[in-house]
């Protein structure tokens, strides 16, 4: 993993006096999926929010190929590093058409004139996404999974080699949640997008991630393979949850499973629901 | 590369409903315009029309026409101006009950002018129209400054609130200048109104160059808006200055807001109920609403010009009356079908 897409350089960001994020160092590697967990406002958002330059940085860098991303031209930046937030907001009325087309924003010039290029991009943001059915459709009548695709889509459009995510998967059923990831799987493979995604699930993290980077309280609290991180030890000083590692039966990644107060209650365990049902 | 089935067939159908409505729009100002011409409190006759547009005045239905239409041209400006203000302002508050009269903007520009009438007795129309922009901005600043304190920032009702209240507020100075000066009230009295009758080419000309800048700026704001309506993380992943597009779209707006009202008064509503028509009839692109909005604007203040003449015959409604009975209904109808935070 020598080849490194994004570069955060002891990054501190903060809201007031308050800071968020705590002289940050940590490289994304080209090319990857990248999940990123931790417990709630230990700054996963905030560093995904500083990554695509929503938050300035009070010191430190963000280096996108050795270059500051703050000292570059917004829409230069905008063709190289996509974001979908964590809640998009689209214009009441907007077809699913019309809101993918807006990806291409960055690549047109002063007067939007709309290209061949274009159309192919769009295009194919729709096929890949599955959404090329939905093309007429009005965004609030669909589905929470696949609006979250037609966002993914609109995002594609933008043809950035660099996508970043909050949450993704919130909001959704478990079966849309694996569609989205799966997706996103796809086109880690087949186009080579550096993805970085902040994930809540640490198991769909493990499975989903080659890199896992656990935060807590505005640092990096460990960033490796998700079978370095994802250990009983980060559980307990991140999350401090008691749990259990096990290999998941499909993939042989790790899993986590809380233990909980009741979790290993003998008294409970002993009663199996069929026997006492008999 | 990918050879996808083009879904290009649908976006040339909104592309041909899209310039029918714009023919459609610019017939309706054609006829807008000549019922203003031909019709007021003095009846006159096609004879007549025709004879005062090729400059031949004789008769007085003749002389009565002619000066119907700097009136009917001052309409249709002022008109168009707060149209595109009003398509403007929604896009950047995102804020679907965004109006230059409701947000206060116009008020701000009216005590602004009537402040240098009562204290600086400013003698060019210059001067009048600028006073009136700065008043404008200061509005402007000051109902989002309002708007914004507390939680949520500046959401649309409490933008709303905050415009109604400094609205209210601004008006009761406006009045309190006015009320002890004598000599001043019985000039700016129909103007507080909102009124485009007793205009002329003198009262227009100056006004021109500043509607000419404000649209462009305006116009300018299109494409931003579009992203902006996206969210502000979105518009901003996307390449936008999200700084850059609200200091652009307000100077536009803040411009046109405050060149109309130095022109015609502060008049409410126009705004409000234009761009509303217009989404619902193009669309979500503001490349379509903001042109399509000034174009309905005029056509809105023309008509509404024309009511006020025959509704009040012999004596006449000002326009701003007229407008105000229009959007209230509008107003409530808005709140009333939520779709105050769907913008």
């Amino acid at each position: 993993m020598t080849d490194i897409a994004l570069k955060l350089d002891r990054l501190s960001v903060g809201y007031g006096d308050f800071p968020v994020l705590d002289g940050l160092d940590l490289s994304l590697p080209r090319g990857r999926i990248t999940a990123i967990v931790g417990a709630n406002a230990c700054g996963k958002s905030t560093l995904l929010r500083a990554m695509s330059r929503l938050l300035k940085p009070r010191s430190g860098r963000v280096l996108l190929d050795g270059v500051e991303i703050h000292a570059m031209a917004p829409r230069k930046l905008a063709r190289r590093i996509g974001l979908l937030p964590q809640s998009p907001v689209a214009p009441e009325g907007i077809t699913v058409f019309d809101l993918v087309s807006r990806g291409r924003h960055p690549h047109q010039g002063m007067f939007g004139r709309w290209r061949r290029e274009d159309d192919a991009a769009v295009a194919e943001a729709l096929r890949l996404t599955g959404t090329g059915p939905l093309a007429e459709r009005l965004v609030e009548d669909l589905s929470g999974g696949q609006r979250q695709r037609v966002w993914i889509a609109m995002a594609l459009a933008q043809q950035t080699d660099i996508l970043l995510l909050d949450e993704p998967t919130t909001f959704l059923d478990i079966n849309h949640q694996i569609e989205v990831l799966d997706l996103l799987t796809d086109l880690n493979r087949e186009r080579g997008t550096t993805i970085v995604m902040v994930l809540h699930d640490l198991n769909l993290a493990a499975r989903y991630a080659d890199l896992l980077v656990a935060m807590a309280h505005g640092r990096i609290h460990a960033a490796g393979l998700p079978r370095t991180v994802l250990v009983e030890r980060m559980l307990v000083e991140v999350f401090g949850l008691d749990a259990r590692i096990v290999a998941d039966p499909v993939t042989a990644k790790p899993m986590m499973v809380p233990v909980g107060r009741h979790g290993a209650d003998p008294a409970r365990a002993a009663i199996h629901p069929m026997e006492n049902a008999s | 590369m990918v050879h996808a089935p083009a879904p290009l067939m649908p976006r040339r159908v909104l592309g041909a409903r899209r310039l029918a409505f714009a023919a459609i729009l610019l017939g309706l100002l054609g006829i807008a315009m000549l019922l203003s011409l031909g019709l007021g409190s003095r009846v006159t006759g096609w004879a007549d029309l025709g004879a005062a547009l090729s400059g031949e005045v004789e008769t007085m239905g003749e002389a009565t026409v002619a000066s119907r239409v700097p009136r009917t041209a001052l309409a249709a400006l002022a008109g168009a101006a707060l149209g595109l203000a009003g398509a403007v302002m929604q896009g950047v508050t995102r804020n679907p009950l965004a109006d230059p009269g409701i947000l206060g903007v116009n008020a701000g520009a009216a005590l602004a002018v009537v402040t240098g009438l009562a204290t600086l007795g400013l003698a060019s129309a210059q001067a009048y129209i600028w006073l009136a922009i700065l008043g404008a901005t200061g509005a402007a600043i000051a109902v989002y400054a309002i708007a914004s304190v507390g939680g949520g920032g500046a959401t649309p009702l409490k933008l709303a609130l905050a415009g109604a209240a400094l609205t209210a507020a601004l008006a009761s100075l406006t009045t309190a200048i006015v009320l002890p000066r004598g000599d001043i009230a019985g000039l700016v009295q129909s103007w507080l109104v909102g009124g485009v009758g007793g205009a002329t080419w003198d009262r227009i000309v100056p006004v021109l160059p500043f509607l000419g800048t404000g649209a462009l700026l305006s116009l300018a704001t299109a494409r931003k808006l579009n992203m902006l309506a996206l969210g502000d993380e979105t518009a901003s992943a996307l390449g936008e200055s999200l700084w850059r597009v609200r200091i652009l779209a307000a100077a536009g707006a803040v411009t046109l807001c405050g060149a109309a009202t130095a022109a015609c008064g502060p008049i409410a509503f126009v705004g409000l109920v234009v761009p509303h028509l217009c989404r619902l009839l193009l669309g979500v692109d503001y490349r379509w609403i903001l042109p399509a909005s000034a174009v309905s604007g005029a056509v809105l203040l023309v008509l509404a010009d024309v009511a006020g003449r025959l509704l009040a015959r012999p004596a006449e409604l000002d326009v701003g009356i007229v407008t105000a009975f229009l959007g209230a209904p509008v107003f409530i109808w808005i709140v009333r079908a939520r779709r105050v935070s769907a913008l």
